[in-house]
């Protein structure tokens, strides 16, 4: 497989065979608490996508570079968390200052996705798999991808049910938990599309 | 091994003060907004530093506005108009009415200053301050309403309508972790600067009432700011229908006292409602007041009055009282004040009776 095909192989497999939110159900937080309205999902969706694009490679820098030379590699989780959260901060402060259009439809979504799990997922998958450079910034920028897309999509479908009248018990939560669990299984059907190791 | 372990110890904390620098820096560099003016009303100009929040700024420079949640954009409360703020943030939205977002209606507390803005409050906010005061007495109206005199300390004076509200400032304690505020009504009348009345009712687990009801004693340091409110009486002749339940009494019993102080004489019936007599309070001061006011009459009435009571006033829900009392409604105008209930029957019953919506006054705290 010649290096483009391969980059957009494992790409692809990030946003949909392997969705980091529907495959692994990380970042279910958010997924739940935010995904009422699609404007909301949206930007917190951008948010996911351009986290994960920029401190998985950052983080596989860390690691390689850092962590492994001395022989740290068991600190990799800390590591980890501590980079995604000067990250996130950073950005927050940096978008805030230059455009206040930007800072309210992404900015304000900063500081919740501090703490995404599927965020911290996505740097500890990319050193379980081994993944190179290369690989990394594929893996990082579709698994954000994926898990907008998810988040959209539940949103879309909880939007058009809004409205429905559903059993007591069902609502709110329940029904978003059953919603996840059959998208869930319609994104098995990606399977036989698997990452290339 | 412990090597291995001094360099983790060290990587890690080497790491952290690395990116604890860059946000140190970053904070300095980019949050830095430098001075800003704020011009209020096209007349009177600010110089503030930047970056915070436009709410506490204000507060800082003497100036409050109305706000329960003490600034984290879940009261709704501290709307102002900013003239070149930008569009409201996500946070801001389920408050605002699209009309107030045309407006520039924003939430002060939302809003950070970054560059100079242009602001329009309403008049009678300049008016308001933060007052300390000394608890004077503390009595017991009903079984579970109480009295609160408060003598003011700093500033020594407070200016206000009859009929306005303050919020009471409610310390941590075993209840709550930070500061919390509360509204009432002042009961007592503006001729008095020196001391304000409250009168507030125990509610099961309330922050602020159990504070007052359990934990407050004569003597003690309280904090309020106001006055607040538009539930005042219109200047006029028109004929006054005021309806009140419970501790609903505070702002009319002002209004009330003002109005004999004053010598104004207009036509005015006040219904007051109770469960039974131990609910009832104030009837002999208010009885007084018929003779002071002329035209006044003070209405009191029991929903459920016991066999001890020896009830022999009228009875029934106050609004069916007042319903018996007033078969015209249509030249008068109506005060209410009392739970979402009250308010709500008692504007069904006085449009019915002829009453246009914008001639009644309430006051609801829900």
């Amino acid at each position: 497989m010649n290096p483009f095909t391969a980059w957009f192989a494992l790409f692809f497999a990030a946003v949909f065979t392997q969705n980091i939110l529907l495959t692994n159900y990380l970042g279910m937080c958010p997924f739940l608490g935010a995904s009422r309205e699609i404007k909301t999902s949206f930007g917190l969706g951008a948010a996911v996508v351009f986290v994960m694009t920029f401190t998985t490679p950052l983080n596989w820098i860390l690691y390689h570079r850092l962590l492994i030379p001395l022989g740290l590699e068991y600190l990799g989780l800390i590591v980890f968390i501590c980079l995604i959260a000067a990250f996130t901060q950073l950005i927050e402060l940096v978008i805030e200052r230059v455009s206040d259009a930007l800072y309210a439809s992404l900015g304000i979504f900063l500081p919740l996705i501090t703490v995404n799990c599927a965020i911290l997922g996505a740097s500890l998958f990319m050193v379980a798999r081994s993944y190179t450079f290369l690989q990394t910034t594929a893996y990082g920028f579709g698994g954000g991808l994926g898990w907008m897309l998810a988040i959209l999509a539940m949103a879309g479908i909880r939007q058009r049910i809004a409205k429905n009248r559903l059993p007591r018990g069902l609502e709110g939560a329940g029904i978003a938990l059953i919603i996840a669990g059959l998208m869930a299984m319609a994104f098995t059907g990606f399977t036989g599309i698997t990452a290339p190791s | 091994m412990l090597n291995e372990f001094l360099l983790g110890v060290g990587v890690v904390t080497g790491l952290n003060a690395f990116l604890a620098l860059l946000l140190v820096l970053a904070e300095r560099t980019l949050s830095h907004y430098g001075p800003c003016t704020l011009t209020i009303n096209d007349e009177k100009k600010l110089v503030v530093p930047g970056g915070q929040d436009l709410l506490s700024t204000l507060k800082r420079e003497g100036l409050f506005i109305p706000s329960a949640c003490g600034g984290r954009g879940s009261c709704g409360l501290c709307k102002v108009t900013v003239l070149d703020g930008g569009d409201p943030l996500a946070t801001e939205i389920p408050w605002l009415k699209p009309e107030e977002i045309a407006r520039h209606v924003r939430l002060a507390c939302q809003v950070r200053i970054k560059h100079d803005l242009r602001l329009q409050l309403p008049r009678e906010w300049f008016a308001i301050r933060q007052f300390q005061a000394t608890v004077v007495s503390i009595r017991d109206l009903t079984h579970d309403i109480k009295e609160l005199r408060l003598r003011l300390v700093d500033p020594p004076e407070i200016e206000f309508q009859a009929g306005q509200f303050i919020q009471l400032e409610v310390p941590p304690y075993e209840l709550t972790d930070e500061p919390v505020y509360r509204a009432y009504s002042i009961s007592s009348p503006p001729s008095n600067r020196r001391e304000i009345e409250l009168e507030i009712r125990y509610v099961p687990n309330g922050l602020c009432t159990t504070w007052v009801h359990r934990h407050l004693n004569v003597g003690d340091p309280v904090t309020f700011n106001g006055p607040y409110g538009q539930f005042v009486l219109r200047p006029g002749n028109r004929p006054i229908i005021a309806i009140a339940g419970g501790s609903g009494m505070a702002p009319l019993k002002a209004i009330f006292l003002d109005m004999a102080e004053k010598g104004i004489a207009r036509s005015a019936r006040y219904f007051f409602g109770a469960r039974s007599r131990r609910d009832l309070f104030l009837v002999e001061e208010m009885k007084a007041l018929e003779t002071r006011i002329p035209g006044f009459q003070f209405i009191p009435a029991l929903s459920n009055p016991l066999p001890e009571d020896r009830w022999e006033g009228e009875t029934g829900l106050i609004t069916e009282v007042a319903a018996r009392h007033v078969p015209d409604a249509s030249g008068a105008e109506a005060y209410l004040c009392g739970s979402s209930f009250l308010i709500k029957a008692a504007i069904a019953m006085l449009t019915e009776r002829g009453m246009p919506r914008e001639r009644i006054y309430f006051d609801d705290f829900g």
